[in-house]
């Protein structure tokens, strides 16, 4: 994605990364949530941060945004969420789960209080957005469909010039038509060079497209953080037939599954593309099958 | 690229960062205050606005049978010794007869309804304010909303602080205005039914009736209600803030168990415990204060003061009066005080509890 590339400083800020984490632990009553997290989120990249339920994904969320307490270094736009939150929070947005605006408001007093309260606020881009959906400013919340609070809630963070925006699971329960919408809009009329949106889901397939950066995390721990183009270069599916499958076993695969009709798909680490291409047909592997063989064995 | 925000959506690129126009902290604090209006708008402007509707409803319907008891009725009455047919009373000619003295003694009695007219939004507004509180910081964490608001840059003590004045400053100019309102139409009710029987109202009722001597009485008194209700404010938020379910029945139970417990170690013949004191000057405070009025309670029952004298010894004033004396006591500061560190308590609270 060539749009996304990093482009060069104009200022000190946009190298500087937006979100250094080191040694992150955080514990809930019997589980720990996050154990010796250490990540960076560089500014202007798209991140998706992926893991199986209960892998800690949220809770990192919530230690960026200043929601929880936790121990270990964390900055945020040169700031402790934990003692700076209150200044953080104007650089800062999030859409923590769908359905959280409350059901008593109006579409009117939602837009006039954001536009109240927030410095970076630009109320005729929001009505703008709006424009072009069925919400009417006199509806309330509660009258509106999952879809329909989801797009106004969209509309009031995208109408927020927030150099960090963070997304957990914002499309869950929509439909298919509401959740590409969801992703084109942000894409399209939000995203710059400016900003880093950090996205977690589970519907990976949806959001492949449209990361620069994918960080796994399992048990409260990263296990694998790259550039979308890295993964190309270093991951490769390679479909083999019976005849070939031991030799092809030898490179050490990391994950094997069988289609039908005899044909085996293996997928490779760190191994030329060249030296498959002679065993079988070789492509690069979708996040998904990555996910899958990287969290193998997580619910056993 | 300098184009403007059409175009700039038009071609695709978002615009480039603008710089932020700070917004105003006291005009954050209107907009906090307006929010809380938005969502509770049911329980601080139509609650008390209703209860003074219903009241003067009631009037009215007394007065309607009063009305037909005259007009139907072979009902006497015995006046000075006379036998007076009701149908026939000339207000007017009452009046005339009244003496000064007379005069002023019934100015007191009108006065004495004015306030039950004015009373009943404000005895609403108590229940109002009461559950409000309660909810003020547990609604937005049950239904989650608190990932909305949190989103935005306000911080804790910002949005305690305008939950605060609007239960204790919002809130009771609204019911004050409600009450007043009712009080006005209970005059007119009342003058009407007067005019309606031959008495000049002027000279009746609105003469000797004080309404102006009752708003200043009630309006007058409000900063020390909100210093009175601090404590009571205070806890329920702290509950709100705090309980992870059921914040009505913690807020109710503990400072009951706490009696209980006391008037326990009281008969087990335990020594320097004044249960009565507790429930007067503890759960009383933590739990009764959001209803206006309830400091006349405290005053009256003073050693050696008694609320009837008070009233009768300083004039129209007294309840004022006694109001603005509770500030020599240090009760109304200790609690008060206490009030300000259950607030401070629960903006901590908001800042980590989890919407979960």
């Amino acid at each position: 994605m060539n749009a996304i590339e990093r482009m060069p400083a104009t200022s000190g800020l946009a190298t500087e990364p937006v979100v250094r984490a080191r040694h992150l632990r955080k514990a809930y009553k019997n589980k720990l949530a996050l154990d010796d997290t250490t990540f960076e989120i560089p500014a202007g990249r798209i991140v998706g941060l992926i893991g199986p339920n209960g892998a800690g994904k949220t809770t990192a969320l919530k230690a960026i945004l200043g929601l929880i307490p936790f121990e270990g270094e964390l900055d945020v736009l040169g700031r402790d969420p934990r003692s700076q939150r209150d200044e953080l929070m104007n650089d800062v947005c999030f859409i923590a789960d769908v359905a959280v605006l409350p059901r008593w408001i109006r579409v009117r007093e939602a837009i006039e209080f954001v536009a109240g309260v927030h410095p970076r606020f630009d109320r005729a881009r929001c009505e703008r957005f709006l424009a072009n959906t069925q919400l009417k400013p006199q509806s309330r919340v509660r009258e509106l469909s999952k879809g329909m609070i989801v797009q106004l809630h969209l509309a009031l963070v995208m109408a927020i010039d927030a150099r960090l925006l963070v997304l957990d699971e914002p499309t869950l329960g929509l439909d298919i038509l509401y959740r590409k919408q969801f992703y084109q809009r942000l894409l399209e009329d939000y995203f710059d060079e400016n900003k880093t949106i950090v996205i977690t889901t589970h519907q990976v397939e949806e959001v492949e497209h449209i990361l620069t950066d994918v960080m796994f995390i399992r048990d409260g721990k990263v296990v694998l953080n790259a550039a979308m183009d890295e993964l190309g270069e270093r991951y490769t599916e390679l479909l083999v037939g019976a005849d070939r499958i031991d030799a092809a076993r030898a490179l050490k695969p990391i994950d094997e599954r069988t289609l039908p009709f005899g044909k085996t798909v293996l997928l490779y680490d760190g191994v030329p593309p060249a030296q498959l291409d002679a065993l079988g047909e070789t492509r690069t592997p979708g996040l998904a099958d990555l996910f899958v063989a990287t969290m193998k064995g997580t619910y056993a | 690229m300098n184009a403007g925000f059409d175009n700039a959506l038009a071609d695709g690129t978002p615009p480039s960062a603008t710089a932020a126009r700070p917004v105003h902290r006291t005009h954050r604090f209107r907009l906090l205050l307006q929010r809380e209006l938005w969502e509770h708008k049911g329980g601080f402007v139509w609650a008390p606005v209703i209860a003074g509707l219903v009241f003067l409803f009631v009037t009215l319907m007394g007065v309607a049978v009063g009305e037909a008891a005259m007009r139907h009725g072979d009902g006497n009455v015995t006046v000075n010794g006379r036998e007076i047919s009701i149908a026939s009373v000339d207000l007017g000619s009452i009046t005339s007869h009244m003496s000064p003295h007379d005069i002023r003694e019934f100015g007191q009695g009108l006065n004495g309804a004015l306030y039950v007219s004015a009373g009943w939004s404000l005895l609403v507004f108590g229940f109002v304010v009461f559950f409000y509180c309660l909810g003020a910081l547990y609604d937005e964490r049950r239904d989650r909303s608190v990932l909305f608001w949190k989103s935005m840059p306000v911080s804790d003590s910002e949005t305690v602080l305008s939950k605060l004045a609007t239960a204790l400053v919002v809130g009771p100019l609204l019911a004050l205005g409600a009450g007043l309102a009712t009080m006005l139409g209970f005059l007119l009710l009342v003058g009407a039914f007067a005019m309606l029987h031959g008495a000049n109202p002027i000279t009746l009722v609105w003469g000797p009736a004080d309404p102006l001597t009752v708003i200043a009485n009630l309006a007058g008194s409000l900063p020390v209600y909100v210093l009175w209700a601090l404590p009571t404010a205070g806890w329920l938020m702290l509950c709100s803030s705090w309980a992870r379910s059921k914040p009505f029945l913690w807020a109710i139970i503990v400072p009951i168990m706490a009696g209980v417990l006391l008037g326990w170690f009281d008969l087990m013949g335990a020594d320097g415990i004044d249960n009565g004191w507790y429930w007067q000057n503890v759960a009383g405070r933590l739990l009764f204060g959001t209803w206006p009025g309830t400091t006349l309670a405290y005053v009256a029952d003073q050693p050696g003061v008694h609320g009837h004298d008070v009233i009768e010894s300083m004039g129209p004033f007294a309840g004022l009066a006694a109001n603005w004396e509770l500030l020599l006591r240090p009760a109304i500061w200790i609690g008060a005080i206490a009030g300000v560190a259950m607030i401070f308590g629960a903006i901590r609270l908001r800042r980590y509890r989890d919407d979960n």
